[in-house]
């Protein structure tokens, strides 16, 4: 079923790399809002009030995103199937995706995996000044002072693995390190806790990522307060938990997967460029 | 000074790295999804001309460069220092140096304008205009009725500069020179 959600919410999302925009609501006694970076908790406040399976395709935005792969505002077709996990909606993203593109089918390959390829380094186990050792190919040692293993895992997913991902095939990368596990579970495999997320790759592009979803609260409410404190120890404002969606998750979400494909990107494959002007009638400068 | 955050990083802005006046080229964001963000930024070295490629997390900032771009007149030289002056009337005269002129001066002609950068108020580099209109000091003889078909030889300029020219260009005759490519490109009626 096609849904529509808000764009414009009471609560922005305490990811800590993700910025909403701030918008300047006054009404009824509400004030404030923000500009959704998804619809992500929305659409899963209508999954526990038993729509089933959903889609949308709706405007979201990130604050400070601009370049050659990122406007402010983007559209994201998003959806989530009830009784799918990751494995299964990774099988009907690439047959949307690689039916529309002419694409070969992607293959899959772990988080870990693709970083020992690429980046030459194992995520799981590398301490942390080994870590630094690696990033000061792009860093200098006092930037590297208060980057968190995570970030340095980001920057190598950036500049080290992410270019040669899905040059010749599709790739999906999944099993992503429980701490970036975001709104998926989380198991144990090979002795490593990965969560059950995916990314697709293409031509360097990383088009979606999905999760089969969280569906216990209190570990939701958890990872919302532990987000939060990233965020003060890295000087960002703390976000508004919003309740609302916790109270939705603790009613009961059921057991589902769902994704968020990036549908410029889609447009920017299919028709050949590395420009995202080239699919915005307005890009951001213009806008 | 103020100082700019990668938020606010765009082509043309001048900034300090490491001390040295810089001008951004290019600022690239690099951000997994859900990911820390880094700018990826390409500046060109203002001292030494050099590009340079950084990574910056997002929300690093660097210090603004104080560097402005100036209309002014070539003066003279007394050997040791070139003499421009402002062309907005106030008669303000600056001296560049050897390493500031650099290779502006095989086009440096007296009263004409070029564009000097200043990093904190003193000459860092002198821009010629594009095309400059110079006067052949030295050349081989002209050859009557060679045209545009004939093969080319080289001519010293009035300013020491030496460029390609078609046979029948003679000494005397002023050219137009684009100073991008060192091309000569026609001759200029006196």
């Amino acid at each position: 079923m096609e849904v529509e959600t808000p764009i414009l919410g009471r609560c922005g999302v305490t990811e800590p790399n993700l910025d909403g925009i701030y918008a300047q609501l006054d009404a009824q006694g509400i004030k404030g809002g923000w500009l959704q970076t998804s619809p992500e908790y929305h659409m899963k406040r209508l999954l526990a009030a038993g729509s089933e399976s959903i889609y949308q395709i709706s405007k979201v935005f990130r604050n400070g995103e601009r370049g050659s792969r990122h406007n402010p505002e983007f559209s994201m077709l998003e959806w989530y199937r009830t009784g799918f996990d990751d494995k299964t909606l990774m099988t009907e993203v690439a047959d949307l995706v690689c039916g529309w593109l002419e694409c070969p089918r992607p293959k899959a390959t772990s988080y870990r995996q693709a970083m020992i390829d690429w980046a030459g380094i194992d995520p799981f186990v590398i301490t942390k000044s080994d870590l630094h050792q690696r990033c000061r190919e792009w860093l200098q040692p006092e930037q590297l002072q208060n980057l968190s293993r995570d970030g340095c895992l980001d920057l190598l997913m950036s500049f080290a693995v992410e270019p040669n991902l899905g040059t010749e095939t599709p790739v999906f990368i999944n099993q992503y390190p429980a701490s970036q596990a975001s709104l998926a579970k989380i198991s144990n495999v090979d002795g490593f806790d990965v969560a059950h997320r995916f990314e697709l790759y293409i031509n360097g592009i990383e088009l979606c990522n999905g999760y089969w979803e969280l569906t216990n609260g209190d570990e939701q409410r958890t990872r919302f307060e532990a987000d939060n404190r990233l965020r003060k120890a890295n000087g960002n404002p703390q976000m508004d938990i919003d309740e609302a969606f916790l109270a939705a998750i603790e009613h009961g979400l059921p057991d589902c997967a769902g994704v968020a494909l990036g549908l410029d990107r889609l447009l920017m494959l299919k028709i050949g460029t590395r420009d995202i002007s080239d699919v915005l009638a307005f890009p951001l400068e213009r806008a | 000074m103020a100082s700019y955050s990668t938020n606010e990083f765009r082509g043309g802005l001048k900034v300090l790295l490491d001390g040295d006046p810089c001008i951004i080229l290019e600022n690239e964001i690099v951000k997994p999804g859900k990911g820390q963000a880094f700018n990826r930024v390409r500046l060109r070295n203002l001292m030494s001309n050099r590009v340079w490629e950084r990574t910056f997390k997002s929300g690093e900032s660097l210090e603004a460069a104080d560097v402005i771009e100036q209309d002014m007149e070539y003066l003279y030289t007394d050997g040791e220092f070139w003499h421009f002056m402002l062309t907005d009337g106030s008669f303000e005269q600056y001296a560049a140096d050897a390493k500031a002129v650099g290779d502006t001066i095989k086009w440096l002609k007296e009263q004409d304008v070029y564009t000097v950068t200043l990093y904190n108020g003193a000459p860092l580099t002198i821009t010629p205009p594009n095309f400059v209109e110079l006067e052949v000091v030295e050349t081989d003889p002209g050859m009557k009725g060679d045209t545009a078909q004939g093969g080319s030889k080289p001519a010293t300029l009035s300013t020491g500069a030496v460029v390609s020219v078609p046979l029948f260009i003679t000494i005397g005759e002023v050219l137009k020179v684009d100073t991008r490519s060192g091309e000569y490109m026609n001759r200029v009626k006196n």
